[in-house]
């Protein structure tokens, strides 16, 4: 993988020297390198976020590059116990886009996770446009579930952390190989926009992982996932959205199919078993007072094996909502369009809904938390954020929620 | 402009005064039960930390979890080291005597009563008598198994020679070959004293973790080789270090510290739990004899048990037992940590062996066989004096 990594790395910067390097004598970089911001128009949804990205390309180049760093320092306090502070480089992500001809373009794009603890392509894919409504994507993609999924860049976020339903119920950033089909269409103010693709899935490792609860983030560890299926099944991801461009858009999403490895050269190993996710994302801009609120609320069905230990929960539901007012924009420290945000957001994850079989009572593993921000962004591609957190997280039991305060500290720019 | 910088300063020292006054302020000692006793030595300390660890760790399919097993992982059954809740409730079968378990072939003692995926749960065997267990805590338990044989005998009446009708005796066992004899320790016809489980048919801590791995999780060790679905020795699944961890662990947590003590109803309850006869078999101070780790040699503690087997009546009798104590007989259970109890098994307690008690009063009331004298003096107690003492078994 490192390997891989340091050719793409070679290719995409060696790919921009040799556009420019003729010029250099002459102009200078900032005169040659054209920076595309990302597209506030009103037509754009979720589904747009891959390449709506703020790139920097050539003059008559057909490759684009972009990035973006997420770094933070953290204070945390559980019941009393710390470990004091941390600093963490979350994420250092790569882009690369070409049009390779006409309504065909590829994009790429590379994480590094804490480092180089995890690296990993989170999307890599072929599109191809017959038409606005019809075009076809190949690759490796993110699977369309729910909004975050797909719109993650740490710097269009206040929030440090990223929404704990979509983490840490959901698998974000969850990306498969496969192929599908997305469009989208106009009339009005409305924008239509639709995503099915069939791809590679889960395996058994969600309802058996050290977690100890049902936990569908464990799948990423599976890289064999963008080799072969673990179970011969194509899980399908499809979603619908739709935009008033005066209100606001609502996503309705769907992941389902068979997660186990049910079979192994004929023999038979298990029952299929089946995982179902439903998602709702929304976003909207109260005009009066530009107040943005983004959330989304997630629902799971899994089979789970009923001799299996009830620790591993076959409902699960998760929200989170982000409600963001920027309170001063003007020119500040020569940023002209500086902004001071304040924000909030409600997180809330239940991976185990039910009743224990024994006892008829309620089956724990919840967690809430609060929280409060204030962001600073000198430009919109650019924010400091400091961020306090609470939570409350209960064990299966429902026993005395263990209490965390999270102080947080970070930057998050697109380069 | 100024504002502005004004804003920055005033938001970063709020940012780094709020770290320490926002922060979630930790318990009282005595309202938790997990940490480790006072006076370990560092490097006992690195090693109560890797138990504590791997008293954590979830075994997964793949790390060897069952085919069959009742939980998978330590806490599952003592969350928070503590009591367990019935959703982890444990079925043991096949022994209705003391001539040994006749259902060995059947995979007794315990019944697997979870199974991975693909495979099947065992059920109970046609004519086995069974119990059900609730998991005790494991605080504290470093002190029990420190207190000298001497001790316990000394706390025995087997034949209820004094009169009083309580006749605590301890349990004579067989042990396994792996289990290293406790300093002191007495023998009577090849048997040794065994204290630990619900039965006391456990020597000692390393006896019991090794037990539970193998019979809970369905994991092998070098100390349980046969593996519970197959009847079979296979390789360890679990390595020693990590079992002499786990072991090293529960010697180590501290013991359960009571709440409230000066407060009138638990001093007035404490009085009535001597008056009516509960202190006979719940002795409230016990002493460690010499242990290897330093910390816990020459102490006196308040664990509320005489760790003997005292008859508990047909209420309690279900018809089975382990070693060689009567299908009557339980051993009785340390007290201390009985106010915490709720906050390890979900805001509700279940007590007595099988969690059939929801409150304290009810499991009194459950008491029968050499302990019925006790219930009937709890019965003819003031609505206040039950309050009281109520409120003292709340406070340890």
């Amino acid at each position: 993988m490192k390997t891989f990594i340091s050719i793409y790395l070679k290719l995409s910067v060696g790919t921009l020297l040799v556009v420019i390097a003729p010029s250099l004598e002459a102009q200078t970089l900032d005169s040659i390198l054209i920076r595309k911001d990302i597209d506030t128009s009103a037509s754009v949804l979720n589904m747009d976020a891959a390449y709506n990205r703020p790139f920097l390309t050539a003059d008559k180049m057909p490759v684009s590059l972009g990035g973006y760093l997420e770094a933070n320092s953290i204070y945390s306090t559980e019941d009393g116990v710390t470990e004091g502070l941390s600093f963490q480089a979350r994420r250092l992500t790569l882009f690369m886009s070409a049009s390779i001809s006409k309504r065909i373009k590829f994009l790429s794009e590379i994480e590094f996770e804490d480092g180089t603890k995890e690296i990993g392509i989170e999307f890599a894919a072929l599109d191809v446009a017959f038409h606005p409504v019809l075009n076809f994507r190949g690759g490796i993609i993110m699977n369309p579930i729910g909004a975050f999924n797909q719109n993650h860049d740490g710097p269009k976020w206040e929030f440090v952390e990223r929404p704990d339903v979509a983490v840490n119920m959901l698998a974000a950033t969850w990306a498969n190989a496969g192929f599908g089909l997305y469009g989208k269409a106009h009339k009005g103010n409305w924008v239509l926009g639709y995503e099915v693709y069939l791809t590679n899935g889960f395996n058994n490792s969600i309802t058996d992982n050290e977690e100890n609860k049902t936990f569908l983030p464990a799948a990423k560890a599976n890289e064999e996932r963008f080799e072969e299926s673990n179970n011969g099944r194509a899980l399908f991801t499809g979603k619908l959205a739709i935009k008033n461009r005066k209100i606001g858009e609502i996503g309705f999403s769907y992941m389902g199919g068979i997660y186990n490895k049910f079979e192994e050269e004929g023999l038979i190993l298990d029952e299929e078993r089946r995982l179902d996710v439903f998602a709702i994302d929304f976003n909207t801009t109260i005009k009066k007072t530009g107040t943005y609120i983004v959330g989304e609320i997630i629902f799971i069905n899994i089979d789970v094996a009923e001799t299996f230990t009830q620790q591993f929960g076959n409902k699960q539901r998760g929200a989170f909502v982000d409600i963001v007012q920027t309170v001063l924009k003007k020119e500040m420290f020569g940023w002209k369009e500086a902004t001071f945000n304040i924000a909030a957001r409600l997180d809330y994850v239940d991976w185990n809904i039910g009743t224990f079989k024994e006892t008829g009572t309620e089956i724990g593993e919840d967690l809430w938390a609060i929280s409060p921000a204030i962001s600073f962004r000198p430009s919109a591609q650019t924010v400091f954020r400091i961020n306090y957190r609470y939570q409350w997280q209960k064990d299966i039991l429902s026993n005395p929620a263990a209490k965390t305060a999270t102080w947080l500290f970070g930057i998050s720019t697109y380069f | 402009m100024n504002k502005v910088c004004i804003y920055l300063v005033f938001l970063c020292c709020l940012f780094l005064v709020a770290c320490d006054k926002t922060s979630p302020v930790a318990p009282e000692e005595n309202e938790l039960l997990d940490g480790p006793i006072e006076g370990l030595t560092t490097q006992q300390q690195i090693q109560f930390l890797k138990g504590d660890e791997a008293f954590a760790d979830v075994f997964t399919i793949n790390e060897g979890l069952g085919p069959l097993f009742v939980a998978n992982q330590c806490a599952s059954c003592h969350p928070g080291d503590g009591k367990g809740h019935p959703f982890v409730q444990f079925t043991r079968f096949g022994q209705s005597d003391t001539l040994g378990n006749q259902f060995m072939t059947f995979g007794a003692p315990q019944l697997q009563n979870k199974a991975i995926p693909g495979y099947q749960p065992e059920v109970l065997p046609t004519g086995a008598t069974f119990t059900s267990l609730i998991a005790p805590a494991v605080t504290g338990l470093g002190f029990l198994d420190a207190v000298s044989d001497a001790d316990l005998i000394a706390l025995s009446d087997p034949n209820d020679m004094d009169g009083d009708g309580i006749s605590g005796r301890p349990h004579w066992n067989t042990i396994p070959s792996y289990v290293q004899l406790r300093p002191n320790s007495i023998s009577k016809n090849g048997k040794y004293i065994s204290r630990f489980g619900k039965k006391g048919a456990a020597y000692d801590l390393l006896h019991q973790t090794s037990g539970a791995y193998n019979q809970d999780m369905g994991i092998t060790s070098l100390f349980e080789p046969i593996d519970v679905f197959s009847l079979l020795e296979i390789d360890p699944e679990v390595n020693t270090e990590t079992v002499r961890n786990v072991v090293a662990y529960l010697k180590t947590l501290k013991q359960p510290l009571p709440r409230d003590v000066n407060s009138g109803d638990v001093i007035l309850g404490k009085q009535i739990f001597s008056d009516i006869d509960c202190a006979k078999c719940h002795s409230p101070q016990l002493t460690t004899g010499i242990s290897p780790i330093e910390a816990l040699s020459n102490k006196t503690f308040f664990p509320y048990t005489d760790l003997l087997l005292h008859d508990m009546g047909v209420g309690l009798d279900d018809n089975y037992t382990e070693g060689f104590a009567l299908t009557s007989e339980w051993k009785t259970p340390p007290l201390w940590g009985l106010g915490l109890s709720k906050d390890a098994q979900g805001g509700t307690c279940f007590l007595l062996h099988d969690g059939r008690a929801t409150s304290i009063e009810s499991a009194i009331l459950m008491h029968g066989g050499e302990a019925v004298q006790s219930k009937n003096k709890y019965l003819l107690l003031s609505e206040s004096e039950k309050t009281q003492l109520i409120t003292f078994l709340e406070s340890l």
